[in-house]
């Protein structure tokens, strides 16, 4: 599971807080990512997952008047030195909602190249053929390339935006809830699929669903909230751990179903 | 279970309550009826008017001979045509890039620049404010400040150019409007997805949401083009009123709308204005079908119901 070499982290994190404005969504999270593992997020509905996840890539700078304390380091660099371009070139997100662009499906796998001044059609070609392959959906589409990517079922879409992401060969892929809008089958091969792509990405997930965090995940991480609604990390540890021996009791009551 | 629910539908039958609200109901839907059936007949009445007393003067002639002048208005109204296709092409290549860089400026970076700054935040609201206002204004007073500003004070004299200056002002907020609700439907999930990728905002902008919006912005350019075609008074105070072809952008002209709107006042022949007035009229028939087919295809091919 762990990376048993030197530096077995891809990301380090050091007092992270945000805000929106006034509001604290996220307080005083220390963690360690594992490189090449699969770490779950896990809370409540409002405990600031999808902050922390969004933190990766820094996609909460999109938003106003969001402001962030401490530091995240990947590979050893602070998040914030590092050029927002070549950062969202590692680090791939893939959304709760399949948000492939109105386009055709080579399109949108290309799409992610061609930003970056790829023009070489054979290239293009090869990269999209990579990419489907290994988000598993090559043998569904391979006819059908210049079809909109809208026509696809929604488990196909998610894997289509899989694919895009990966297009751009990032080291790591943070998904949002990749599978809550997506059925039980569809959502079985996603998950099979993280576990075949941890093998080359280190992987941040975040889950509401208990039973996919503990068979798709190696980490997990445990948030809850305050009473100012402030998000922070509970419990994080091996997964399998976290499950079975949790360490606090509010992450029992919670794996559980006793709250949440 | 079954004998319950009977009763509570026989009782309802009897209940008198009912039977009034059926008869109120009744009422309101003749109303409606009428109503629809009343502006219907009302459109087609004129329509039909306008196209019984000037189809009879249309011919190939008619079309393809150059009006003569004279109070009798003699000749046809070709130069017409072609001065309304000049007005229309100079007007739309003005105002079109300007309408739809305003509305990504409102859209992508004005709420950015706002937070940053009061000043620009009070000129972003003020240009909105504006842009509101503008949209509801006569176009005579478009052509008053373009007889003002381009005819007289820039010398540009009655032309091409002083009227698509003027119907450039006169369409922009439309223009600015229906680019603006275009760009604000495109999902926010589209522009996280294409800056997730790595990509600038600058190549989503143009590679995902422009794209994406376009069903919308055409929508806005053809109405302005019927906009353009239907407006008399801006362009008989910039354009002039030559019936004379054009040369060039500097050349004063005569739209199909001034044409009739010549004919009619200024001479005896009615027929012809009403046979200009058809012509009119059929081209904005024509326009509003093609709005619905372009609008439609270009929707199909962005949502992917091929």
């Amino acid at each position: 599971m762990a990376n048993n070499n030197h530096n077995p982290y891809k990301f380090v994190v050091e007092d992270l807080e945000v805000c929106y404005g006034d509001f604290r969504a996220l307080k005083d999270v220390d963690l360690n990512i594992y490189a090449n593992a699969v770490t779950s997020v896990i809370g409540p509905s409002g405990c600031g997952k999808s902050t922390f996840l969004r933190a990766f890539n820094r996609m909460n700078d999109l938003i106003p008047n969001v402001s962030n304390k401490g530091v995240i380091k990947k590979d050893g660099k602070a998040l914030d030195e590092l050029d927002i371009v070549d950062l969202r070139l590692s680090v791939g997100m893939i959304f709760q909602r399949p948000n492939p662009f109105p386009k055709s499906i080579f399109d949108n796998v290309a799409y992610g190249p061609r930003s970056h001044g790829l023009k070489s059609l054979p290239e293009l070609e090869e990269i999209v053929e990579r990419s489907l392959r290994q988000a598993v959906l090559w043998d569904e589409v391979k006819d059908t390339l210049k079809k909109s990517a809208l026509a696809l079922s929604g488990g196909q879409r998610q894997r289509l935006c899989i694919a895009r992401a990966l297009a751009v060969e990032p080291d790591v892929l943070l998904m949002d809830e990749p599978a809550s809008a997506l059925d039980p089958i569809a959502t079985l091969k996603i998950e099979e699929l993280i576990q075949v792509l941890k093998q080359d990405y280190t992987i941040i997930i975040v889950t509401h669903n208990m039973q996919q965090a503990a068979r798709a995940s190696d980490y997990t991480a445990f948030f809850n909230m305050d009473d100012d609604r402030a998000g922070y990390l509970v419990e994080f540890g091996e997964t399998s751990k976290v499950f079975t021996f949790p360490q606090k009791k509010l992450t029992e009551d919670y794996i559980s179903g006793r709250f949440g | 279970m079954t004998s319950d629910v009977e009763s509570v539908v026989s009782r309802a039958k009897n209940n008198r309550n009912l039977h009034r609200q059926k008869a109120v109901q009744v009422f309101g839907y003749i109303l409606v009826w009428l109503c629809g059936i009343l502006a219907v007949a009302a459109v087609f009445w004129i329509i039909g008017y306008v196209l019984s007393q000037g189809l009879r003067v249309i011919n190939l002639e008619f079309l393809t001979t150059r009006p003569a002048g004279g109070v009798s208005g003699e000749g046809g109204m070709s130069t017409t045509i072609v001065t309304t296709l000049y007005l229309v092409i100079l007007t739309i290549v003005i105002a079109t890039p300007l309408g739809i860089g305003a509305a990504i400026y409102l859209v992508e970076y004005a709420g950015d620049a706002s937070r940053e700054s009061r000043v620009v935040a009070f000129l972003v609201k003020a240009a909105r404010t504006g842009v509101e206002i503008l949209a509801g204004v006569p176009s005579i007073i478009f052509g008053l400040f373009g007889f003002a500003l381009f005819v007289s004070y820039l010398k540009l004299g009655f032309s091409l150019l002083s009227a698509s200056l003027s119907g450039a002002a006169l369409i922009l907020p439309t223009i600015i409007r229906t680019s603006e609700e275009a760009l604000l439907t495109v999902p926010r999930s589209y522009r996280e997805g294409s800056l997730s990728l790595g990509a600038t905002k600058w190549y989503t902008i143009f590679n995902v949401v422009l794209p994406t919006a376009m069903p919308g912005i055409v929508t806005g350019i053809v109405l302005s083009v019927g906009r353009i075609i239907a407006e008399t008074a801006i362009f008989w105070v910039t354009l002039g009123g030559s019936y004379h072809l054009p040369k060039s952008i500097m050349n004063s002209g005569r739209s199909m709308a001034l044409h009739v709107y010549m004919l009619a006042s200024e001479t005896r022949a009615f027929d012809k204005a009403m046979g200009t007035a058809s012509i009119l009229i059929i081209t904005i028939i024509i326009l509003n079908l093609t709005i619905n087919i372009v609008s439609r295809r270009l929707t199909e091919r962005v949502t992917g119901k091929e």
